[in-house]
């Protein structure tokens, strides 16, 4: 289990390397920063070649690429052109990102696994139908007419929570965005469990279990749900990444400053070392969670072994 | 025998292996002969009857009669054999007596259960599942498939004692540890923690067993406890399983396609086609002249080694569809023997009678010409 952990840390660098150097090459590819920085007036040139320099633009591409690995491995993601240290907006937009996709993850397990377990097993009947029908409506309806429309509802109209979030909003602020962010992903879950259920229920080893005269309770808890939730953890796992990443439509729709927002900004000021220092760290991230996946694998299904 | 031949009469369809016809002798009387002494004080009631079971499927293609009046009986230390064809209803009725059945799309249709001579039909689910695992213990075919991947064979056996019996966990830990040395798993403390996976196919069915055998039930019913296994290790589990069963005087319903172990363990036979029994009787005598078309059938497909270099014998045709079973016996578009009257009237279980005309005990035939066939 350790090498293996070791193995699979090592297979990130080249990974990470790949990765960085394509975003790194993209967001080359957007034009030239400096000119973006001076927005529609001409840069004074002495000012431009200041910049070039100052931000190694004045080099080739590989050889700022070489430049920015070194810096990372440092510690250090740049200064944004304004001035500010992109490790500082790291620092405040991660961890908002982070609550939020927490927020979202709870409400995938908790309502997604519920939903589906309880319409795997009675396949057909009236809860079925009902979660079956609503996922679809969720997978359909894109997050943003949903996202606004709640906000509308529950902000304005019933103003049970507010429109919008603080500059530092805590899990409470974060429950409604969360669950928007949440949606298509529960769709997702609940549908997958909820097959997944249907199909082991069918198993030989199930129809042991109820020969040995366990109560339905057991069964499902201590037999059906393990070998279920195997594919649904891998979703999960995978969707982690995601959420912190994609919340990009839901953090505009709350005006949350989290890592989409930032990348958000990034993007639209050409704002480079902003954008290839997030999108490393989400990168990194990505990896990680796909390794806690896993290894998570080998937890609930003993036939995996890790060696 | 002759204590027992006042009881059933022709219009009680009791304790006997007859379908709908009368037969004047119980089957269960005829292996008692040897097991009188070992017999419980209530000798009227067998450990398990199976009266006019029927067993209905709701498909798309209509009902599906997959058992149509089955009745069979088994006292404590007897091992029933019931041999059929896939399909033939033979694990159909096994689930349908440990409440396993698959519903829907499955239901029983109609019968009793007998289960100590309380019918299992009328019981609570509460109450039946009580019975199952403890009283009543099921053997199935494939162990790979049949036992949890994901938990431990320890905690699937010591589930066993923990639920019925409200053990602990250590103490449900030895008591696996013991049932695995009771089943001769070699170094079984050690693997007590193993997985399914981890194990043979041999060394999987026997914790099969195990598991079947862990509350000591009064009987077990084992499905094709040996099909997915290989040739050698086949006769192994076998003789282990016939031996647990002596040992704890259990009942036992075999059901097998395999002819070869039958001979080897069961007491009685059970011969089922198209959700029915055609014929019963001792094993000896079965084997040694079959009163059913389609048992001598079964019989004579046996490859033999003085048949060497002979085509081998099939029999013509193909087992009905359960949703459209032919018209009275429904064994006869592929018979021999059939006549007008086997297309128009379905034979019920004839007794089969001795050249001195008096029933051989514990034999039946549901075929008109039994005695043709037998003597044929």
């Amino acid at each position: 289990m350790g090498r293996y952990v070791v193995r699979r840390l090592l297979q990130m660098i080249p990974v990470f390397i790949g990765a960085t150097f394509l975003i790194f090459l993209m967001v080359y590819a957007l034009g030239d920063p400096v000119v973006g920085l001076f927005g529609d007036r001409a840069p004074d040139p002495a000012t431009a070649a200041r910049l070039r320099a100052e931000f190694n633009l004045d080099q080739p591409v590989w050889r700022q690429y070489l430049l920015y690995l070194g810096q990372i491995l440092t510690g250090d993601f740049g200064t944004a052109f304004n001035g500010q240290p992109v490790i500082e907006l790291m620092a405040r937009s991660f961890p908002i990102s982070f609550r939020l996709m927490l927020v979202a993850l709870a409400f995938e397990i908790v309502l997604g696994i519920t939903l589906g377990v309880i319409s795997g097993l009675r396949r057909g009947g009236g809860v079925d139908t009902t979660v079956l029908l609503l996922t679809l409506v969720v997978i359909a309806i894109p997050t943003f007419v949903l996202g606004t429309t709640l906000q509308f509802f529950l902000g304005v109209e019933l103003a049970w929570i507010d429109p919008a979030v603080g500059p530092q909003p805590g899990l409470d602020e974060l429950i409604v965005p969360g669950l928007i962010l949440a949606l298509v992903s529960l769709a997702y879950v609940t549908r997958l469990t909820r097959t997944s259920v249907a199909e082991n229920r069918r198993a030989d080893y199930i129809r042991t279990a109820v020969a040995k005269g366990l109560p339905r309770r057991r069964i499902t808890t201590h037999h059906l749900l393990r070998n279920s939730l195997i594919p649904v953890v891998t979703y999960l796992g995978a969707d982690i990444g995601t959420l912190m990443a994609g919340a990009i439509v839901t953090e505009r729709i709350f005006n949350i400053q989290g890592v989409g927002y930032q990348l958000y900004q990034g993007i639209l000021r050409q704002n480079s070392p902003t954008v290839v220092g997030f999108v490393t760290v989400l990168v990194l991230i990505f990896l990680l969670a796909n390794l806690f996946v896993d290894l998570l694998y080998a937890v609930l299904d003993p036939r995996i072994r890790y060696a | 025998m002759s204590d027992r031949t006042e009881r059933p009469t022709a219009d009680e369809p009791n304790a006997t292996t007859g379908t709908t016809g009368p037969v004047e002798t119980t089957s269960s009387g005829a292996v008692r002969i040897d097991k009188s002494a070992e017999a419980p004080a209530d000798r009227d009631t067998p450990l398990l009857e199976v009266r006019d079971l029927q067993v209905e499927f709701r498909t798309r293609e209509g009902v599906a009669r997959a058992v149509n009046g089955v009745n069979y009986s088994v006292n404590a230390g007897e091992t029933l054999a019931v041999l059929g064809e896939s399909g033939s209803g033979k694990s159909v009725t096994a689930q349908a007596i440990m409440g396993i059945l698959d519903t829907p799309p499955g239901h029983i249709a109609g019968g009793e259960i007998r289960f100590r001579g309380e019918d299992l039909l009328t019981l609570s689910e509460d109450k039946r599942r009580a019975i199952r695992g403890d009283r009543i213990a099921m053997i199935f075919q494939d162990a790979l498939s049949s036992l949890n991947p994901v938990l431990s064979v320890g905690y699937q056996l010591g589930e066993m004692f923990r639920v019925h019996r409200g053990a602990s966990r250590r103490e449900a830990r030895e008591r696996a540890v013991d049932l695995m040395e009771r089943v001769r798993i070699p170094a079984a403390r050690e693997r007590v923690n193993d997985y399914p996976h981890q194990f043979s196919g041999g060394m999987r069915q026997r914790i099969m067993i195990a598991m079947a055998l862990a509350l000591e039930p009064d009987l077990i019913i084992a499905d094709e406890p040996t099909t997915a296994l290989d040739v050698t290790v086949q006769a192994q589990v076998m003789e282990l399983l016939a031996e647990l069963q002596r040992e704890f005087h259990m009942g036992l319903i075999l059901i097998t396609h395999d002819l070869g172990v039958v001979a080897d363990v069961a007491d009685r036979i059970a011969v089922m086609y198209a959700g029915r029994i055609v014929e019963t009787a001792p094993v000896k005598e079965l084997y040694a002249a079959p009163a059913h078309p389609y048992t001598k059938g079964l019989l004579e497909s046996i490859p033999r080694l003085d048949h060497k270099g002979k085509e081998l014998y099939a029999i013509q045709g193909l087992p009905p569809s359960l949703t459209a079973l032919p018209s009275g016996c429904s064994f006869h578009p592929r018979c021999p023997l059939s006549t007008e009257r086997s297309t128009t009237e379905r034979p019920p279980l004839h007794p089969v009678l001795d050249a001195s005309e008096a029933p051989v005990a514990g034999r039946g035939s549901a075929c008109h010409y039994w005695k043709e066939t037998l003597h044929g």
